[in-house]
């Protein structure tokens, strides 16, 4: 049996005095692709930075490789996280290479020169496909490159569990499709957890070994084809789902 | 015009080199300020100063050092108060920023008098800087060189994208903090050489000239010091040969240079594809 990277226990958020998560319990397995899905505003988001101890937790725990979540310390240096592309600004001058080697930076770098680890930078965006864009600006590249880039940067300390937070919201549907096909190939290749949060349900459940589907409480979580026709799925999003099974067993996802 | 005429007179030399400083200190965290978007606070730190300045004078206390400690304390509580409360900066500058000019006009208006130095540090006074004020420059300038020296790496992660730096457990409020008491530093050294209306052009125009000409933190780093440089210094000389107050002349070259980079920039794009 698989190695239990993340183990959420009855977590409870409270952020302004708004409770965000209550009673969520999940448990995520070593190289399992988990996506977590639910409406705006379900706590996706306040979730992904609870794992990583970025939010006080009133109740309950989150285990992350052994770790409690509020004191990850070196821990972190083998989680690798993607936040939503709002969090920066598209215009900020670095070369594609500086923005991975932001990923680089921790406590222990703090005083110490990173210069050193430009085999990790190119090997970061070698992984991704994007070796030649390194001298770019970042500015320059379009907003699937940019994308790639930033996946560079959660990768460039060869993570053990990556977190990514809307990786592909913005992108046309081709940009998504490719970036959801290179996760996957990452995945596969490094045996890598995957967290990934999206509100795009069907290229989700298509790549997902498990779906977590919250709206400020947990709702159901399981096998995608076990998520997708359950009717908690219609409670969550608080509206009714027509559900297509294709050729591959994979669901695919339509709203009534 | 020779400019030996002007360097003989000493006040002169002294304000050359306190141009010098105050150019490079202001530059220096004006590559910060624009990234980090905190360009209002610039402003709001300086207005909010002149409360200290005058609680300063009317107490009989060094009005640059109680002055000091409202500018710091304004952008020490700007950070804490917009983390804490959820409210952004440019809210919390905006009510510091009135309340503390407030607090300024109330006391001066009540403690009636004679405050000549209220003039020089409302509009600026490059030519009056003497010896210990220079070397209170010199010393902010160090401290403020060697912060961003060591955590140069970090506060650029910080301003590119604060929530992957605090997840990768960079000390982000330390380092925010930081570079919030540099400015209110930086704010309050300037205000002699521009004063207190004037002050924000020094820390916004050289970090916004450095940002239009510059696809690359290093180019926007050095474009930002040559412009700070080249403002100060030549707006001294400026207010040397024409009977224009330093601090305006200062400010009007700054912009000057900013307005002559946002002419080439659309130029300077073209050549960068074309290349």
């Amino acid at each position: 049996m698989e190695e239990v990277v993340v183990s959420a226990r009855n977590l409870c958020v409270t952020l302004s005095g708004r409770t965000v998560l209550e009673e969520v319990t999940f448990d995520v397995r070593s190289g399992e692709f988990t996506g977590i899905i639910g409406p705006n505003g379900a706590g996706k988001t306040t979730l992904l930075r609870a794992i990583l101890g970025l939010v006080p937790i009133q109740q309950g725990e989150i285990v992350v490789m052994g770790t409690p979540s509020s004191n990850l310390r070196d821990a972190r240096s083998r989680i690798g996280y993607m936040p939503q592309h709002q969090s920066f600004d598209r215009r900020f001058p670095l070369s594609a290479a500086d923005v991975v080697a932001t990923g680089l930076l921790s406590p222990r770098t703090l005083l110490r020169s990173i210069i050193g680890k430009k085999s990790s930078i190119a090997a970061a965006l070698h992984a991704v496909g994007m070796e030649q864009y390194s001298d770019r600006s970042f500015q320059d590249l379009s907003g699937g490159e940019q994308q790639r880039i930033l996946l560079a940067r959660s990768l460039v300390r060869r993570p053990e569990l990556l977190l990514l937070d809307e990786p592909s919201a913005g992108l046309d549907f081709p940009a998504q499709q490719s970036f959801i096909e290179l996760l996957h190939k990452l995945q596969r290749k490094d045996d890598l957890t995957v967290i990934l949060v999206s509100h795009d349900l069907v290229s989700v459940a298509a790549a997902a070994d498990k779906l977590v589907c919250i709206n400020r409480s947990m709702h159901i979580h399981g096998r995608p084809g076990a998520v997708l026709h359950s009717l908690r799925l219609d409670e969550a999003y608080r509206c009714q789902f027509e559900l297509f099974r294709d050729a591959e067993e994979r669901s695919s996802v339509g709203i009534e | 015009m020779v400019l030996s005429d002007m360097f003989a007179f000493s006040f002169m030399l002294r304000a050359f080199f306190a141009a010098l400083l105050v150019g490079t200190l202001c530059s220096l965290l004006s590559f910060f300020v624009v990234l980090k978007r905190l360009s209002f606070l610039g402003a709001g730190i300086s207005h909010t100063a002149l409360g200290g300045i005058a609680l300063g004078l009317v107490t009989g206390l060094n009005p640059v050092l109680t002055g000091t400690i409202f500018a710091v304390g304004t952008a020490m509580s700007t950070g804490y108060i917009s983390r804490i409360s959820k409210i952004s900066e440019d809210t919390v500058v905006g009510i510091f920023y009135a309340s503390g000019m407030a607090f300024g006009i109330a006391l001066i208006s009540t403690f009636k008098g004679f405050y000549p130095e209220l003039f020089s540090l409302l509009f600026g006074n490059i030519l009056a800087v003497t010896i210990p004020d220079l070397m209170l420059m010199g010393i902010v300038l160090t401290v403020i060189l060697l912060f961003v020296v060591l955590f140069f790496k970090e506060l650029l992660a910080i301003c590119f994208d604060e929530e992957m730096a605090a997840a990768g457990g960079l000390p982000v409020k330390m380092l925010y903090m930081g570079l919030l008491a540099a400015m209110g530093l930086a704010v309050m050294v300037s205000i002699q050489l521009v004063g207190v209306v004037l002050v924000a052009a020094l820390i916004v125009i050289p970090g916004a000239t450095g940002h239009r000409l510059s696809v690359n933190y290093r180019g926007m780093l050095a474009v930002s010091l040559i412009t700070g440089l080249v403002g100060s210094v030549s707006g001294l000389f400026l207010s040397y040969y024409y009977p224009i107050p330093p601090g305006a002349s200062i400010v009007l070259i700054l912009t000057v240079i900013f307005a002559f980079s946002v002419a080439v920039q659309p130029l300077l794009t073209k050549l960068r594809y074309a290349a």
